[in-house]
């Protein structure tokens, strides 16, 4: 009887909870298809950060850590796609993917002495991992232009086959996103994500079940940071033009407030607060002077009345509904 | 050859020796109970089998190998799996959750099975969460499988701490004070639970202040007190033990249980 139920419902309900964010995700994807290319740049740079935001979850929702210094990763991805594609003419794509690579073994280079800090002390050390990142890119002028900044980076695209508009690249980013989601929602639910989330519950307990705690955090360190990267290189695509501040201080903080506002450690979590956090401030654009005061207040307000983040509303509808079937 | 064997186990911290030079076997399928006043050095004893931090010396030898100064997880990995004297859940997660990380040593399975889903991942996958509701029936707390762990009443957070550690399948399960806090009515049902994992095979070393508890399910006891081991024994003799009546300041405690 048990293991019915069980059998039953593990699929079921999974496909059910990501329909209706699907189903969300196409609508406002379509919205901005059939909108200007403004509209479409601003959904696209949400969608940027839904990838960026899925990957710093891994670390900071799923894990339970903080890394303050994402934005490395993501420099590394689009100053290197940059690089690649405009003075040694790679394809976009394996640019991407090269970039995420290097990011990787970065990610576990600089987290296997780092993730051993706890706390302030790790929040540091990775908030010093960004800043470094952002001198680099000042600094190395060679490499990087400087504040000058690198233009003329190609759309993505593949094997002379070019994503020549906007809207084409929207819908290339909005489907990378996705899969960004899937990926994590996975390995959420598996043994791996398992592990992962006993961390962030309880390192005492974690470690006498035999999880290997500074092994997994790493793990999840890399994943964030093959995220960053990938997020990265799609803005130098999408825009053409990259300079340090676009992966400075600001991004970092930024993706705070989708991970917190979305739902961190939840599964759409990332991705509804990327999309809001990008929204918010264009919808209140008619408010002039006023359009400041009116974001951070529907931000502080989201965050009182759902502290578990909008997607951590779900959580009172499955439990309004529990004792209704269990009575049933 | 015993199980767990510890040889000579001694923890200083600073000036404070928490342990000194302790030594006893557990036996395979043995029940033994570490009793002794607060502050004793129970749980300072446990964390050193564990591997929560190295003895500053002696040694513990588990299963035939030398422990001594082994990852924790290591530990845990060899088959001896502890639980807290502080209850130490995953609250962030369901009941059935939790459970289901306890089948970590026991499972296998990284990023790219959980990202594929081959076969034999699908079929570990359907049976560490038949494991996870057949261990929470085994200790009564298959009605709140969905709940949030930090929903339940204390009692019963003890009792899904127990099936998540069962969920290891350990050989040489450690409790540190499992009862603490409990009411009677909950004790008795966690010795039973105690009990029934003893008898279905497993070994168990049971810290516990709670003597009638104790003396109940326990086979052999040790005692400690200011660190060092001053009886091993059956219950009865520990009972009547000179030193061990005299550690329990004229020993009513013990006596009455
Ligand atoms: N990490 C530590 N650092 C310093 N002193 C410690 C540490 N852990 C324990 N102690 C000291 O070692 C002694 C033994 O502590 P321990 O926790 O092992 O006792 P216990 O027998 O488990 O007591 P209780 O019954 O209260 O749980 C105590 O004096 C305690 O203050
Ligand atoms: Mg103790």
């Amino acid at each position: 009887m048990t293991s019915h139920a069980i059998t039953s419902t593990e699929p079921t309900s999974v496909g059910w909870r990501s329909a209706l964010p699907i189903a969300a995700v196409a609508v406002v994807a379509a919205y901005g298809l059939m909108s200007s290319d403004y509209v479409v740049t601003v959904l696209g740079f949400a969608f940027i950060y839904a990838i960026f935001c899925t990957g710093l979850n891994f670390f900071m929702g799923y894990t339970g850590q903080a890394s303050f210094g994402q934005s490395a990763f993501a420099a590394i991805g689009g100053y290197g796609s940059a690089i690649l594609c405009t003075d040694y003419g790679w394809e976009p794509l394996l640019a991407l993917i090269a970039t995420m690579a290097i990011s990787g073994v970065v990610a576990a280079v600089v987290g296997y002495p780092t993730l051993r800090l706890r706390g302030h002390y790790l929040a540091m050390a990775t908030f010093a991992l960004g800043l470094i990142a952002y001198e680099i890119t000042i600094e190395w002028t060679s490499l990087t232009q400087g504040y000058m900044g690198y233009a003329g980076i190609p759309p993505l695209g593949l094997g002379g086959f070019e994503l020549a508009t906007l809207k084409q690249q929207f819908i290339a980013i909005v489907v990378m996103a996705l899969i960004g989601v899937g990926v994590a929602s996975r390995l959420r639910q598996s043994r791996f994500g398992r592990a992962l989330a006993s961390i962030a519950g309880s390192e005492l307990a974690a470690r006498a079940l035999g999880v290997d705690i500074a092994r997994y955090k790493l793990v999840a360190f890399v994943i964030a940071a093959l995220y960053a990267s990938a997020a990265g290189s799609l803005f130098a695509h999408f825009v053409g033009f990259i300079s340090p501040e676009i992966y400075g201080t600001s991004m970092v903080i930024q993706s705070f407030a989708m991970l917190y506002l979305g739902g961190i450690g939840t599964t759409w979590g990332p991705m509804l607060g990327a999309v809001i956090v990008s929204v918010l401030p264009e919808a209140l654009r008619g408010l002039k002077e006023m359009q400041d005061i009116a974001y951070t207040a529907i931000l502080i307000f989201i965050l009182i009345f759902a502290p578990r983040g909008l997607a951590g509303l779900t959580v009172l509808f499955r439990r309004a509904r529990r004792p209704a079937l269990g009575k049933a | 050859m015993a199980l767990l064997s510890v040889r000579e186990a001694t923890k200083r911290f600073g000036g404070l020796l928490a342990n000194e030079a302790i030594s006893f076997d557990v036996e395979e399928g043995e029940l033994l109970a570490v009793i002794g006043p607060n502050g004793a050095g129970k749980t300072t004893l446990f964390n050193v089998i564990s591997g929560a931090y190295p003895p500053t010396s002696g040694s513990i030898h588990f299963d035939g190998r030398d422990i001594t100064g082994a990852s924790p997880h290591g530990v845990a990995h060899a088959g001896l799996v502890r639980t807290y004297q502080l209850v130490q859940l995953f609250k962030n997660l369901t009941v059935a959750e939790n459970v289901e990380i306890g089948s970590h040593r026991v499972t296998r399975g990284g990023v790219f099975s959980a990202l594929f889903r081959p076969h034999w991942m699908q079929q570990q996958e359907k049976s560490v969460s038949v494991g996870a509701r057949e261990l929470l029936r085994f200790v009564g707390l298959e009605a709140q499988a969905d709940d949030p762990a930090d929903t339940l009443p204390y009692g019963r957070q003890r009792l899904l701490e127990v099936a998540r550690a069962l969920a290891a399948r350990p050989r040489l399960l450690l409790l540190d004070e499992p009862a603490a806090g409990l009411n009677t009515q909950e004790t008795e049902a966690l010795a039973e639970v105690i009990s029934r994992i003893h008898l279905g095979g497993t070994t168990v070393i049971l810290i516990e202040h709670d003597m009638s508890l104790v003396m109940k399910i326990a086979q052999r006891i040790v005692v400690l007190d200011f660190g060092k081991k001053i009886a091993e024994g059956a219950p009865d003799e520990i009972k009547s033990h000179p030193d061990v009546i005299a550690a329990y300041l004229g020993g009513t405690e013990i006596l009455d249980a």
